[in-house]
């Protein structure tokens, strides 16, 4: 068996779903979703590692991984802002709370900031079309997302990196 | 005084000081109706769903009570139950409600209709984009198997059942029932074909397998509570019970909103609930039943027959909210997602939006729909950007037209549909864009831009 440098945590909660379901294979999805979690993408190691674990050829893992947008086959920025552009959102002034997004974090759509801690995507509809624009970051969900409130965003996420840093060095 | 709405489904979800928690449920009377229902035989609560004529409130408008009676029941498979709460459809957002504030109400339900079906396993497949959805239901289910609602020995019977939260993993084709099937046995959710494949007969694992939408399965405690028969009295006899109808858009107050079926007009629902358009701004168009619906114009009128002969003459406001009125006037109430659009939005642009969302969600296993959608959104982005062709109204429809009806599943036409809509009945705003391309002009003057 392949050896990933994984929390104990993360492998605890893979060997306890797959004998959730009546297929070894149905638990591809959660087993990748914890993965991810835990190395922030999934590589072709991992692939084959979770292959092993569900008795499935590795393209069977492969074609998983690049089917589903939420599945990241390279590393990519420690958080992760999806903002919706759907029509809906897109209607209540989306575009602009990207740009928004964009600029106060200083990164594109395309390039993740410069020290590789925050990206901004567009996201399809994410069923918040009541109270847009709607945006993710990481797990947290935010409503109405005008400018000031993209400001709070920002400044939120560039608070946690310095706090997050001062810990690490102390 | 705006009209008032029935809530029923989300009766609890906003009064203040209502919780998710099993103890605020219980206060309420919750799991009552999972008591009542175990005393009656699992072939009479099927009974009941039939009476009640209820439907599927994620699209199709499929009545469930036939999809329960469409069950193998002789094969000697194991059956299986599948909450689809994969919500996806752009202007709907009802489910997120439902699964955040009152997730012990599904949790009833699709017991009652575990014990019905005569499932052992059941799976609420929930979309990734709602991880705190899935933690609230994760918790749920475990205060409900404390409480003996769930797992081993339920209530003390022979029946035991366990449910498992499944999350995706940002793809909306999971939406499609034989999609989500696929995706949950580990594989791509390429859709299956109907037939052989219904998911009654041939579901997952090959197995007789229930899927119902979110909401249409919280309609099932109220359908033990009052009984088949008075629940499809609420409503008009086509659309029994209430839908909750989702605004969203250029409306002064958006939101979700629960009427029994038919009580209301659109009229009604865009101006009196929702307080009309933002000051200065007309209504221009409303596309009522989640993107894939077709547009209805403001200006338009609509005449024909019901499907009880009477005729109707309508203009856009008079529309009762219902399945079928939809379905006369050539669009659908699909997932009740009202997405209300005001003049200051460029149609093409429109367009240009929702055939972008197509393009990245076709599962690309049909090359109609994989190849279509795609060049659907490259006609319009590119008419958005200055380089708009005259002949591209016409490009548009056709290619939208090799899609419709060539594709394994529904998707086809899902994206199809807002194309010949939209350049059906705006033709003059993508003539238009072809001329503007040739003055340099692009773009709305007004609005917020959408591509």
């Amino acid at each position: 068996m392949r050896i990933l440098d994984l929390k104990p945590e993360t492998l605890d909660r893979v060997e306890a779903v797959i004998p959730k379901y009546p297929v070894k294979r149905s638990a591809i999805l959660p087993v990748l979703h914890y993965l991810q979690a835990d190395l922030g993408y999934i590589s072709r190691d991992t692939m084959e590692w979770v292959a092993e674990k569900l008795e499935l050829e590795p393209i069977n893992v492969y074609e998983i991984v690049t089917f589903y947008p939420f599945f990241r086959e390279q590393p990519t920025a420690r958080r992760i802002v999806r903002v919706c552009r759907t029509l809906p959102c897109a209607l209540s002034g989306a575009y602009k709370i990207c740009q928004k997004l964009q600029t106060e974090l200083g990164c594109t759509l395309e390039e993740p900031s410069e020290d590789g801690e925050v990206a901004v995507e567009f996201a399809e509809c994410l069923a918040g079309c009541g109270t847009g624009p709607v945006v993710m970051v990481d797990d947290e969900f935010y409503e109405n997302v005008d400018e000031s409130k993209a400001e709070a965003i920002a400044a939120k996420i560039k608070g946690d990196k310095v706090a997050n840093s001062t810990e690490t060095s102390s | 005084m705006p009209p008032t709405e029935q809530r029923i489904i989300l009766k609890f979800a906003d009064q203040p000081g209502y919780a998710n928690d099993i103890e605020c449920y219980l206060r309420h009377g919750g799991y009552e109706m999972l008591h009542k229902a175990f005393d009656m035989e699992p072939g009479d609560i099927c009974h009941e769903v039939e009476l009640s004529r209820l439907r599927g409130r994620g699209g199709a408008g499929f009545p469930a009570g036939m999809k329960w009676k469409f069950l193998d029941r002789k094969s000697g498979k194991p059956i299986y139950l599948i909450c689809n709460a994969d919500e996806s459809e752009p202007g709907t957002f009802k489910d997120r409600q439902i699964i955040h504030k009152d997730p012990h109400q599904l949790i009833e339900s699709m017991m009652i209709a575990a014990y019905a079906t005569g499932t052992k396993l059941a799976f609420v497949y929930i979309r990734e984009e709602f991880p705190e959805g899935a933690l609230i239901l994760e918790k749920a289910i475990e205060e409900a198997r404390a409480a003996n609602f769930v797992g081993p020995k339920i209530l003390g019977s022979d029946y035991s059942c366990e449910i498992i939260v499944h999350r995706g993993a940002g793809a909306y084709i999971c939406g499609e029932e034989t999609g989500l099937i696929e995706s949950l046995e580990g594989k791509r959710p390429y859709p299956r074909i109907k037939p052989p494949y219904f998911p009654a007969v041939l579901g997952l694992y090959q197995c007789p397998t229930i899927v119902n939408n979110v909401e249409t399965l919280c309609n099932i405690k109220h359908i033990i509570e009052i009984g088949g028969e008075a629940y499809s009295h609420i409503g008009t006899p086509a659309a029994t019970g209430t839908r909750i109808w989702c605004v969203s858009g250029h409306v002064r107050k958006p939101g979700y909103y629960e009427f029994a079926g038919g009580a209301i007009t659109l009229g009604e629902l865009i101006y009196d609930v929702c307080e009309g358009m933002r000051p200065g701004r007309k209504l221009k168009a409303v596309i009522p039943g989640g993107s894939s619906a077709k547009v209805l114009r403001a200006d338009e009128r609509f005449h024909g027959h019901l499907k009880d002969h009477t005729s109707f003459d309508w203009g856009l406001k008079d529309i009762p909210l219902d399945y079928d009125s939809f379905m006369a006037v050539g669009s659908m109430s699909g997932s009740g997602g009202v997405i209300v659009l005001d003049d200051s939005v460029d149609m093409v642009e429109a367009l240009a939006n929702l055939n972008a969302f197509y393009a990245h969600e076709s599962c690309g296993q049909c090359t109609p729909c994989r190849e279509g959608s795609l060049w659907m959104k490259k006609i319009t982005s590119r008419m958005c950007s200055g380089e708009a062709r005259s002949e591209d109204a016409d490009l548009l429809v056709s290619i939208s037209k090799q899609i419709e009806g060539r594709t394994i599943c529904a998707f086809g036409e899902a994206c199809s549909w807002p194309t010949q809509s939209f350049v059906a009945k705006f033709k003059d705003e993508f003539v238009a864009k072809a001329s503007e391309a040739q003055s340099q002009a692009t773009g709305s003057e007004n609005g917020d831009r959408l591509i």
